[in-house]
């Protein structure tokens, strides 16, 4: 693990060295690398960089998109912005729920969904409105999102 | 290649014929513009699919050398995306899917009769109204920071250059002093439009004249733009920046070089990945034709821009953490003074603006500071730019002039409720805002109208919502938005919204007291007071609005334990009117807790005691069958 770890992040440490980046700007680095912050990475380039492994905690749990544990598969974003809220988001995150058996910002047992809420992502027009692995599904409501979960077990098991 | 200001006269008057067509002047050359909108809107309605179509048709025709597809950034009218504009004619067609095109191509482009089945209408058998302009949404708005909105193909500074691009920045550079420059903008009487309202060319002044106590002398002073919109139900920026990122920039240089900034910043939220790339790829282009980096346009000012990611957090649209987060340190605010203008990023004098406000300027310049003032009211000048959400029917981006009044924007833009539902209020200025009630729909959109109905301008959030929505439910939702982003520092904001939190949660649960509304008030007034930076100092803002306006639902809450907008479950029971109910099983069969029965074309009963009130039988049934009471 340790060799692999250094390998891949090397060019991250020298951004930061070379000024081009800065802590968060290497956590955000770790994040695109990785899908979330692993801790043996996190105390590597803490050593690497020589910043107080207090500080990436501090900043990764002030900020609400960086993660410390691995994501599932299918990565499901309910936006629970204004826009989509007084248009009935909140009953689509409670389905969810139900349907997933898991909580905002939980990943399902198996490994397949990580649910969580957002605060915008900025397409107002179509909201309720869901993402999944980054793929936008607007104008939810309480069946459609049932039927979508549905479409994607139903995808996973598959590709299994 | 590197451009000198007599390039960019060029590059524009060779593609005279693509700036006429654009602006629906060409129709003589029977040359064809189609403009595809790839905003994150209509890109999610699959409106790539539908330019890749386009494109096969028109090829499978031969019609290539006639007709020309262009992706362009966001058009506006998301509600009815995806969208393509046919120019010069300036067809508008909506709600496209792939299946549409052969169509489209052989009638349109081959026959030339447009296909009114894929145009607009008001209603519901009503006459399709064919010109993009002639929609009652577009009619109302005046465009100056969107004005290249869905005309411009955003990835290519070509075209940007020949829709009059840079024009302002030559003369700023070549015609214009450091001085005339803020002159110009503070005569304008631009105001940022992040939210505050302050005045732009002060601001720019303030920073110009810091004197710096380095060794660096005048080279150590930077300029922000902020584009980290973190008011939830806005995507002001987000547009501006998919659909038209060589304003911005040409904005920022001419800003930088007025103040004296030889590196600026774009701070821009990690949720808009389009909107980031479309960004990277301009900061390129325009650094491959000498518009940014040494001795642009073969002048002496140089200046480069890094993009910088926000990592999700909303107090970071405050200045002094925003800045601090791009030092990356942990983003909270600072007392001020000293203002970011005296010191700034790491210490050094620093200029803030947000993507509209940069986006404004190089139209004041070129077209002068008279031209801007010109439109809007005595003390907002100009345009701004709303996002239009919730329930009303146009959803979508509008630029309108200073002055109009919410009703006019909800009404004739956005074409009023869907579903024959009646409006309640229309909120504007996010979590810092407030809620206006019918009564003062008439009210003009100023900075100081809006703040004296207890609101403010904001971004350019404008959320309306319907008898459908609970106030008291509004209020929750925006304090539990502000206490979850408070960074903490301050024990008004970090304590005081959580306090307020409780009490409204209670309220919505049913547990609400007499005295509630009075200490919420009371509350209100002291984070108000005491907070330290501006997230606080707005944060009980919805509070107050929907109490100042919606005392009675509040009351009905607390006295009668009952939500008038059957929305807070702890107060609502679903039941089945027997009269509505065909028996069709509807709502049985979705019901997720299997808590409805009743055979076959008899009436459905729900078992109260069971029921989770998760409204999945009300939104099924079609017969309108399911009351909430």
């Amino acid at each position: 693990m340790a060799l692999e770890v250094t390998e891949k992040l090397e060019s991250i440490v020298e951004r930061y060295r070379s000024g081009k980046s800065s802590v968060t700007g290497v956590m955000q680095d770790i994040s695109q690398e990785y899908g979330y912050l692993p801790e043996e990475v996190l105390q590597e380039v803490s050593r690497l960089i020589e910043v107080p492994i207090s500080i990436f905690y501090s900043l990764a749990t002030f900020y609400s998109s960086f993660r410390l544990e691995p994501i599932g598969k299918k990565h499901i974003c309910a936006c629970v912005g204004t826009a989509c809220h007084v248009r009935g988001a909140s009953q689509v995150v409670d389905t969810l729920e139900r349907d997933l058996q898991i909580a905002p910002g939980e990943t399902s047992k198996d490994g397949n969904f990580t649910l969580e809420t957002v605060n915008c992502v900025g397409a107002c027009a179509l909201g309720p409105l869901v993402t999944v692995n980054g793929e936008y599904h607007g104008k939810m409501d309480q069946k459609k999102i049932t039927r979508l979960v549905k479409s994607i077990r139903q995808e996973i098991s598959e590709n299994r | 290649m590197k451009l000198k200001p007599e390039d960019i006269r060029s590059i524009r008057e060779k593609s005279a014929s693509v700036s006429a067509i654009r602006r629906g002047e060409g129709a003589a050359e029977k040359k064809m513009d189609l403009l595809v909108c790839a905003g994150t809107g209509c890109v999610s309605n699959h409106s790539l699919k539908v330019k890749s179509s386009l494109i096969a048709e028109i090829e499978k025709h031969e019609l290539q050398n006639r007709i020309n597809v262009v992706t362009t950034g966001c058009n506006g009218f998301c509600a009815n995306g995806p969208i393509v504009v046919v120019k010069p004619d300036d067809i508008f067609y909506q709600l496209l899917t792939p299946e549409d095109i052969p169509q489209l191509v052989e009638e349109h482009f081959l026959g030339g009769r447009p296909v009114e089945r894929l145009m607009y209408r008001p209603g519901e058998g009503e006459a399709p109204i064919p010109k993009m302009a002639s929609i009652p949404f577009f009619g109302k708005q005046q465009l100056i920071a969107l004005a290249n909105r869905g005309i411009v193909d955003p990835e290519r500074i070509e075209e940007y250059i020949a829709l009059g691009g840079y024009q302002a920045l030559v003369k700023a550079l070549t015609e214009m002093s450091r001085e005339q420059v803020i002159e110009e903008i503070k005569t304008s009487g631009l105001r940022g439009r992040g939210g505050a309202g302050f005045p732009t060319g002060k601001k720019w002044e303030f920073c110009k004249n810091a004197t710096v106590a380095s060794a660096e002398g005048e080279a150590a002073k930077y300029i922000i733009c902020n584009a980290d919109e973190g008011d939830p139900g806005a995507f002001m920026d987000r547009s501006i920046v998919e659909s038209d990122p060589y304003a911005l920039l040409e904005g920022m240089l001419i800003g930088a070089y007025a103040i004296g900034a030889t590196h600026g910043f774009i701070y821009i939220r990690a949720e808009y990945p389009l909107a980031l790339e479309r960004l990277t790829q301009a900061l390129e282009q325009a650094r491959e034709y000498g518009l940014l980096g040494e001795q642009i346009l073969g002048t002496d000012f140089s200046f480069d821009i890094t993009v910088s990611k926000g990592a999700g957090a909303f107090v970071c649209g405050e200045e002094t953490s925003l800045i601090a987060s791009l030092e990356g340190k942990l983003p909270e605010p600072r007392v001020r003074p000293p203002y970011p203008a005296q010191s700034g990023y790491m210490g050094k004098p620093t200029n803030i603006n947000n993507v509209e406000t940069w986006a404004n300027v190089p139209h004041i310049i070129n077209r002068g500071a008279e031209w801007f003032s010109s439109f809007g009211t005595d003390t907002s000048k100009g345009t701004k730019v709303f996002s239009l959400v919730g329930k009303v029917n146009n959803t979508g981006l509008v630029e309108v002039p200073m002055g109009i009044t919410m009703r006019e924007i909800v009404f004739e833009i956005g074409g009023g409720i869907p579903g024959g539902k009646k409006f309640k209020a229309v909120q504007t200025g996010g979590p810092s805002g407030g809620c206006i009630p019918e009564s003062l729909l008439d009210t003009p959109v100023d900075y100081e109208s809006l703040v004296q109905a207890g609101s403010i301008m904001g971004s350019g959030g404008m959320i309306v919502m319907d008898e459908d929505n609970c106030m008291v439910e509004v209020a929750r939702y925006f304090i539990s938005f502000t206490q979850q982003e408070s960074c903490g520092k301050c024990t008004p904001c970090r304590e005081g919204t959580w306090h307020m939190l409780n009490i409204l949660e209670d309220i919505s649960a049913g547990r609400g007291q007499e005295g509630d509304i009075e200490l919420l008030e009371k509350m209100a007034q002291h984070i108000k007071e005491t907070a330290l930076c501006g997230l606080g100092n707005t944060a009980p803002n919805p509070v107050l609005t929907t109490i100042r306006y919606f005392r009675d639902e509040y009351e009905a809450h607390i006295r009668d334990k009952r939500c008038p907008a059957g929305v807070c479950k702890a107060l609502i029971t679903y039941s089945i009117d027997p009269v509505n109910c065909t028996g069709c099983t509807a709502c049985a069969k979705n019901c997720p807790v299997a808590c409805i029965s009743g055979e076959r074309k008899k009436t459905h009963v729900i078992d109260q005691d069971r029921c989770i009130k998760c409204g999945m039988c009300y939104s099924v049934c079609n017969f309108d069958a399911v009351r909430v009471e």
